[in-house]
Protein backbone atom coordinates (compact mmCIF):
# COMPACT_ATOMS: atom_id res chain seq x y z
CA UNK A 1 0.00 0.00 0.00
CA UNK A 2 0.55 3.36 -0.95
CA UNK A 3 0.34 5.51 2.05
CA UNK A 4 1.86 2.93 5.49
CA UNK A 5 -1.58 2.55 6.97
CA UNK A 6 -1.40 1.38 10.87
CA UNK A 7 -3.01 -1.50 11.40
CA UNK A 8 -5.18 0.27 14.17
CA UNK A 9 -6.61 2.68 11.62
CA UNK A 10 -6.92 0.80 8.77
CA UNK A 11 -8.22 -2.18 9.77
CA UNK A 12 -11.68 -3.26 7.90
CA UNK A 13 -14.75 -1.80 8.95
CA UNK A 14 -17.08 -3.85 6.69
CA UNK A 15 -16.96 -6.92 4.90
CA UNK A 16 -19.71 -8.59 2.93
CA UNK A 17 -20.53 -12.25 1.82
CA UNK A 18 -22.27 -13.09 -1.53
CA UNK A 19 -25.01 -15.58 -2.20
CA UNK A 20 -25.42 -16.97 -5.25
CA UNK A 21 -27.80 -18.93 -6.88
CA UNK A 22 -30.90 -19.35 -9.39
CA UNK A 23 -34.12 -17.48 -9.66
CA UNK A 24 -36.61 -17.79 -7.21
CA UNK A 25 -34.46 -19.68 -4.89
CA UNK A 26 -34.96 -17.67 -2.20
CA UNK A 27 -31.31 -15.36 -1.95
CA UNK A 28 -33.45 -12.53 -0.55
CA UNK A 29 -35.57 -14.19 1.76
CA UNK A 30 -32.31 -15.56 3.48
CA UNK A 31 -30.90 -12.68 3.49
CA UNK A 32 -33.72 -10.45 4.47
CA UNK A 33 -34.12 -13.49 7.58
CA UNK A 34 -30.37 -11.96 9.29
CA UNK A 35 -30.70 -8.56 8.20
CA UNK A 36 -31.05 -5.84 10.55
CA UNK A 37 -32.70 -3.34 7.80
CA UNK A 38 -35.47 -4.37 5.58
CA UNK A 39 -33.30 -5.47 2.32
CA UNK A 40 -32.64 -2.99 0.12
CA UNK A 41 -32.01 -2.83 -3.52
CA UNK A 42 -29.17 -1.68 -5.39
CA UNK A 43 -29.39 -1.81 -9.27
CA UNK A 44 -26.47 -1.66 -12.08
CA UNK A 45 -26.44 -0.55 -15.64
CA UNK A 46 -25.92 -2.93 -18.15
CA UNK A 47 -25.06 -2.32 -22.07
CA UNK A 48 -26.91 -4.48 -23.96
CA UNK A 49 -23.89 -5.10 -26.28
CA UNK A 50 -21.06 -5.33 -24.26
CA UNK A 51 -22.94 -6.51 -20.75
CA UNK A 52 -20.23 -3.86 -19.65
CA UNK A 53 -21.22 -2.81 -16.13
CA UNK A 54 -21.55 1.17 -16.14
CA UNK A 55 -19.11 1.37 -19.46
CA UNK A 56 -21.61 3.70 -21.08
CA UNK A 57 -18.97 5.85 -21.90
CA UNK A 58 -20.34 8.93 -22.93
CA UNK A 59 -22.48 6.94 -25.66
CA UNK A 60 -26.19 8.53 -24.51
CA UNK A 61 -28.39 7.04 -26.13
CA UNK A 62 -27.08 2.89 -26.58
CA UNK A 63 -29.81 0.91 -25.11
CA UNK A 64 -29.29 0.13 -21.21
CA UNK A 65 -31.02 -2.54 -18.91
CA UNK A 66 -30.60 -2.63 -15.20
CA UNK A 67 -30.13 -5.42 -12.72
CA UNK A 68 -31.08 -5.26 -9.15
CA UNK A 69 -29.30 -6.99 -6.30
CA UNK A 70 -30.76 -6.90 -3.15
CA UNK A 71 -28.43 -6.90 0.10
CA UNK A 72 -29.19 -6.79 3.79
CA UNK A 73 -27.01 -5.55 7.27
CA UNK A 74 -25.87 -7.01 9.80
CA UNK A 75 -24.04 -5.04 12.71
CA UNK A 76 -21.30 -7.34 14.42
CA UNK A 77 -19.71 -5.11 16.23
CA UNK A 78 -19.07 -1.47 17.18
CA UNK A 79 -16.35 -1.32 14.48
CA UNK A 80 -17.53 -4.14 11.85
CA UNK A 81 -20.58 -4.12 9.68
CA UNK A 82 -20.74 -7.26 7.44
CA UNK A 83 -23.26 -7.11 4.39
CA UNK A 84 -25.22 -9.85 2.46
CA UNK A 85 -25.57 -9.51 -1.67
CA UNK A 86 -27.82 -11.16 -3.07
CA UNK A 87 -26.86 -12.04 -6.94
CA UNK A 88 -28.27 -13.35 -9.71
CA UNK A 89 -27.34 -17.08 -10.80
CA UNK A 90 -26.90 -16.37 -14.44
CA UNK A 91 -23.85 -16.59 -16.34
CA UNK A 92 -25.07 -13.24 -18.32
CA UNK A 93 -24.17 -11.58 -14.72
CA UNK A 94 -20.49 -12.32 -14.59
CA UNK A 95 -19.24 -9.15 -15.33
CA UNK A 96 -21.10 -8.06 -12.25
CA UNK A 97 -19.63 -10.98 -9.71
CA UNK A 98 -16.27 -9.47 -10.55
CA UNK A 99 -17.23 -6.46 -8.42
CA UNK A 100 -19.03 -7.81 -5.79
CA UNK A 101 -16.44 -10.67 -4.58
CA UNK A 102 -13.54 -8.42 -4.96
CA UNK A 103 -12.50 -8.31 -1.12
CA UNK A 104 -15.73 -10.52 0.13
CA UNK A 105 -14.98 -13.20 2.84
CA UNK A 106 -16.29 -15.90 0.76
CA UNK A 107 -19.99 -16.91 -0.92
CA UNK A 108 -23.06 -18.94 -0.01
CA UNK A 109 -24.61 -20.92 -3.52
CA UNK A 110 -28.22 -21.08 -2.36
CA UNK A 111 -29.39 -24.57 -4.06
CA UNK A 112 -33.05 -25.69 -4.79
CA UNK A 113 -32.93 -29.60 -5.75
CA UNK A 114 -35.33 -28.98 -8.19
CA UNK A 115 -33.28 -26.47 -10.12
CA UNK A 116 -29.75 -27.91 -9.77
CA UNK A 117 -28.67 -26.56 -13.43
CA UNK A 118 -29.28 -22.96 -11.97
CA UNK A 119 -26.21 -23.66 -9.60
CA UNK A 120 -23.54 -24.68 -12.33
CA UNK A 121 -22.94 -21.23 -12.89
CA UNK A 122 -22.04 -19.54 -9.60
CA UNK A 123 -20.43 -22.97 -8.52
CA UNK A 124 -18.11 -22.50 -11.99
CA UNK A 125 -17.15 -18.62 -11.26
CA UNK A 126 -16.42 -18.82 -7.87
CA UNK A 127 -14.05 -21.89 -8.41
CA UNK A 128 -12.36 -20.14 -10.84
CA UNK A 129 -12.03 -16.96 -8.84
CA UNK A 130 -10.86 -19.17 -6.10
CA UNK A 131 -13.34 -17.24 -3.68
CA UNK A 132 -14.48 -20.03 -1.23
CA UNK A 133 -17.63 -21.16 -0.73
CA UNK A 134 -20.19 -23.29 0.08
CA UNK A 135 -23.42 -24.98 -1.11
CA UNK A 136 -26.12 -24.59 1.07
CA UNK A 137 -29.81 -26.68 -0.08
CA UNK A 138 -32.71 -24.90 0.67
CA UNK A 139 -35.76 -27.03 2.47
CA UNK A 140 -38.53 -24.78 2.47
CA UNK A 141 -40.78 -27.26 3.40
CA UNK A 142 -38.26 -28.94 6.18
CA UNK A 143 -38.28 -32.40 4.11
CA UNK A 144 -35.10 -33.90 2.80
CA UNK A 145 -35.99 -34.75 -0.91
CA UNK A 146 -32.27 -35.57 -1.65
CA UNK A 147 -29.16 -36.44 0.94
CA UNK A 148 -26.72 -33.68 0.90
CA UNK A 149 -24.39 -36.62 -0.58
CA UNK A 150 -26.42 -36.91 -3.93
CA UNK A 151 -26.92 -33.79 -4.29
CA UNK A 152 -22.99 -32.67 -3.77
CA UNK A 153 -22.74 -35.61 -6.70
CA UNK A 154 -25.26 -34.55 -8.79
CA UNK A 155 -23.12 -31.11 -8.66
CA UNK A 156 -19.92 -32.73 -9.11
CA UNK A 157 -18.77 -31.03 -6.12
CA UNK A 158 -15.52 -31.02 -5.22
CA UNK A 159 -14.98 -33.28 -1.71
CA UNK A 160 -13.27 -30.05 0.21
CA UNK A 161 -16.54 -28.08 -0.55
CA UNK A 162 -19.06 -28.02 2.37
CA UNK A 163 -22.44 -28.62 2.09
CA UNK A 164 -25.16 -27.99 4.51
CA UNK A 165 -28.92 -27.92 4.52
CA UNK A 166 -30.48 -24.41 5.07
CA UNK A 167 -34.32 -22.96 5.85
CA UNK A 168 -33.71 -19.80 4.04
CA UNK A 169 -36.76 -18.43 6.38
CA UNK A 170 -35.17 -19.22 9.23
CA UNK A 171 -32.29 -16.85 10.79
CA UNK A 172 -31.00 -19.71 13.44
CA UNK A 173 -30.12 -21.85 10.02
CA UNK A 174 -29.42 -18.63 8.32
CA UNK A 175 -26.58 -17.95 10.97
CA UNK A 176 -25.50 -21.52 10.92
CA UNK A 177 -24.81 -21.15 7.29
CA UNK A 178 -22.87 -17.96 7.38
CA UNK A 179 -20.64 -19.12 10.00
CA UNK A 180 -19.97 -21.82 8.13
CA UNK A 181 -18.67 -20.42 4.76
CA UNK A 182 -17.04 -17.89 7.16
CA UNK A 183 -15.03 -20.96 9.44
CA UNK A 184 -14.43 -22.10 5.67
CA UNK A 185 -12.90 -19.37 4.60
CA UNK A 186 -10.34 -18.94 7.60
CA UNK A 187 -9.50 -22.92 6.89
CA UNK A 188 -8.52 -22.18 3.16
CA UNK A 189 -6.69 -18.94 4.23
CA UNK A 190 -4.44 -20.69 6.61
CA UNK A 191 -4.42 -24.13 4.69
CA UNK A 192 -5.18 -23.56 1.11
CA UNK A 193 -5.35 -26.23 -1.51
CA UNK A 194 -2.87 -27.65 -2.80
CA UNK A 195 -2.12 -27.64 -6.51
CA UNK A 196 -2.96 -31.37 -6.60
CA UNK A 197 -5.83 -31.22 -4.69
CA UNK A 198 -8.56 -33.32 -5.95
CA UNK B 1 -44.41 -22.20 -6.31
CA UNK B 2 -42.48 -21.95 -2.87
CA UNK B 3 -42.77 -19.14 -0.72
CA UNK B 4 -38.97 -17.83 -1.27
CA UNK B 5 -40.46 -16.96 -4.73
CA UNK B 6 -42.77 -14.12 -3.66
CA UNK B 7 -39.19 -12.12 -2.57
CA UNK B 8 -36.81 -13.79 -4.92
CA UNK B 9 -38.95 -11.94 -8.26
CA UNK B 10 -36.60 -9.38 -8.02
CA UNK B 11 -34.18 -11.34 -10.46
CA UNK B 12 -35.13 -9.32 -13.61
CA UNK B 13 -33.57 -7.37 -16.20
CA UNK B 14 -36.00 -4.33 -17.10
CA UNK B 15 -36.61 -3.91 -20.56
CA UNK B 16 -34.12 -2.02 -22.74
CA UNK B 17 -34.55 1.56 -22.28
CA UNK B 18 -33.14 4.94 -23.24
CA UNK B 19 -31.24 6.80 -20.63
CA UNK B 20 -28.72 9.26 -20.01
CA UNK B 21 -28.03 8.41 -16.59
CA UNK B 22 -24.19 10.17 -16.50
CA UNK B 23 -25.65 13.42 -17.25
CA UNK B 24 -25.61 14.12 -13.60
CA UNK B 25 -22.17 13.05 -13.84
CA UNK B 26 -21.11 14.78 -16.34
CA UNK B 27 -20.53 11.86 -18.94
CA UNK B 28 -18.17 10.19 -16.40
CA UNK B 29 -18.49 6.85 -15.95
CA UNK B 30 -15.71 5.80 -13.54
CA UNK B 31 -14.38 7.13 -10.55
CA UNK B 32 -10.72 7.82 -9.54
CA UNK B 33 -11.29 6.69 -5.86
CA UNK B 34 -11.60 3.06 -4.74
CA UNK B 35 -15.31 2.47 -3.58
CA UNK B 36 -16.35 -1.01 -3.11
CA UNK B 37 -19.90 -1.66 -2.67
CA UNK B 38 -19.43 -2.71 1.46
CA UNK B 39 -16.96 0.25 2.12
CA UNK B 40 -18.29 2.22 4.83
CA UNK B 41 -18.40 6.14 4.40
CA UNK B 42 -18.28 9.11 6.71
CA UNK B 43 -19.04 12.89 6.58
CA UNK B 44 -16.20 14.85 7.12
CA UNK B 45 -17.36 17.67 10.37
CA UNK B 46 -17.98 20.84 9.35
CA UNK B 47 -18.31 22.60 5.96
CA UNK B 48 -21.28 24.10 3.89
CA UNK B 49 -20.83 23.36 -0.11
CA UNK B 50 -23.01 25.60 -1.58
CA UNK B 51 -21.16 24.67 -4.77
CA UNK B 52 -22.44 20.98 -4.96
CA UNK B 53 -25.34 20.16 -7.80
CA UNK B 54 -28.29 18.51 -5.75
CA UNK B 55 -27.70 15.01 -6.55
CA UNK B 56 -24.17 15.26 -4.54
CA UNK B 57 -25.64 16.87 -1.83
CA UNK B 58 -28.54 14.38 -1.67
CA UNK B 59 -25.49 11.86 -1.71
CA UNK B 60 -23.52 13.87 0.69
CA UNK B 61 -26.49 14.04 2.87
CA UNK B 62 -27.25 9.84 2.86
CA UNK B 63 -24.00 8.67 3.11
CA UNK B 64 -22.50 8.90 7.02
CA UNK B 65 -21.96 5.33 8.26
CA UNK B 66 -23.64 4.00 5.35
CA UNK B 67 -21.95 1.64 3.12
CA UNK B 68 -21.68 3.01 -1.07
CA UNK B 69 -24.78 0.06 -2.14
CA UNK B 70 -27.33 1.53 0.89
CA UNK B 71 -26.00 4.98 0.06
CA UNK B 72 -27.27 3.81 -4.42
CA UNK B 73 -30.19 2.19 -2.82
CA UNK B 74 -31.38 5.59 -0.27
CA UNK B 75 -30.95 7.87 -2.99
CA UNK B 76 -32.17 5.38 -6.09
CA UNK B 77 -29.17 5.96 -7.95
CA UNK B 78 -27.55 3.24 -10.11
CA UNK B 79 -23.85 2.15 -8.22
CA UNK B 80 -22.30 3.47 -11.08
CA UNK B 81 -23.75 6.91 -10.66
CA UNK B 82 -23.26 6.93 -6.87
CA UNK B 83 -19.37 5.80 -7.30
CA UNK B 84 -18.68 9.01 -9.29
CA UNK B 85 -20.76 11.04 -7.16
CA UNK B 86 -19.02 9.60 -3.78
CA UNK B 87 -15.43 9.44 -5.97
CA UNK B 88 -15.30 13.78 -6.39
CA UNK B 89 -16.58 14.11 -2.38
CA UNK B 90 -13.62 11.95 -1.34
CA UNK B 91 -11.68 13.77 -3.51
CA UNK B 92 -12.49 17.33 -2.25
CA UNK B 93 -12.35 16.06 1.25
CA UNK B 94 -15.88 16.49 2.43
CA UNK B 95 -16.21 12.39 2.71
CA UNK B 96 -13.98 9.51 4.47
CA UNK B 97 -14.02 5.85 3.16
CA UNK B 98 -13.18 3.33 5.62
CA UNK B 99 -11.06 0.36 5.30
CA UNK B 100 -12.16 -2.70 3.87
CA UNK B 101 -10.08 -6.29 2.58
CA UNK B 102 -8.63 -5.18 -1.06
CA UNK B 103 -6.08 -7.37 -3.11
CA UNK B 104 -3.30 -5.93 -1.33
CA UNK B 105 -4.72 -7.21 2.09
CA UNK B 106 -2.37 -9.13 3.73
CA UNK B 107 -3.00 -12.51 5.32
CA UNK B 108 -2.92 -11.54 8.37
CA UNK B 109 -4.95 -8.30 7.59
CA UNK B 110 -7.74 -11.14 6.34
CA UNK B 111 -7.37 -13.39 8.98
CA UNK B 112 -8.18 -10.76 11.71
CA UNK B 113 -11.02 -9.82 9.61
CA UNK B 114 -12.66 -13.11 9.27
CA UNK B 115 -12.31 -14.00 12.67
CA UNK B 116 -13.61 -10.59 13.62
CA UNK B 117 -16.48 -11.44 11.69
CA UNK B 118 -16.84 -15.23 13.58
CA UNK B 119 -16.89 -13.63 16.91
CA UNK B 120 -19.58 -11.00 15.97
CA UNK B 121 -21.64 -14.02 14.03
CA UNK B 122 -21.38 -16.29 16.50
CA UNK B 123 -23.02 -14.14 19.06
CA UNK B 124 -25.37 -12.02 16.36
Amino acid sequence: MDYAPTSATRRAASTKIVVAGGFGVGKTTLVGSVSEIVPLRTEALVTNESEGVDDLDAVPTKATTTVAMDFGRLTLAEDLVLYLFGTPGQRRFWFMWDDLCLGAIGAIVLVDTNRLDDSFSPLDYFESKGLPFIVAVNEFDGTQRYSLEEVANALALPPHVPIISVDARDRASVKQALVRVTEYALERLIQPLSVNAN
Amino acid sequence: MDPGDLFDNHDYVAPARYVRPYTITAGRTRSKVDLPMEATLRRRPGGFHPDLNPAALRVLATCDARSVAEVSALVSMPIGVVRVLLGDLVEQGIVHVEATITESSSKDERIDLIERTLRGLRTY
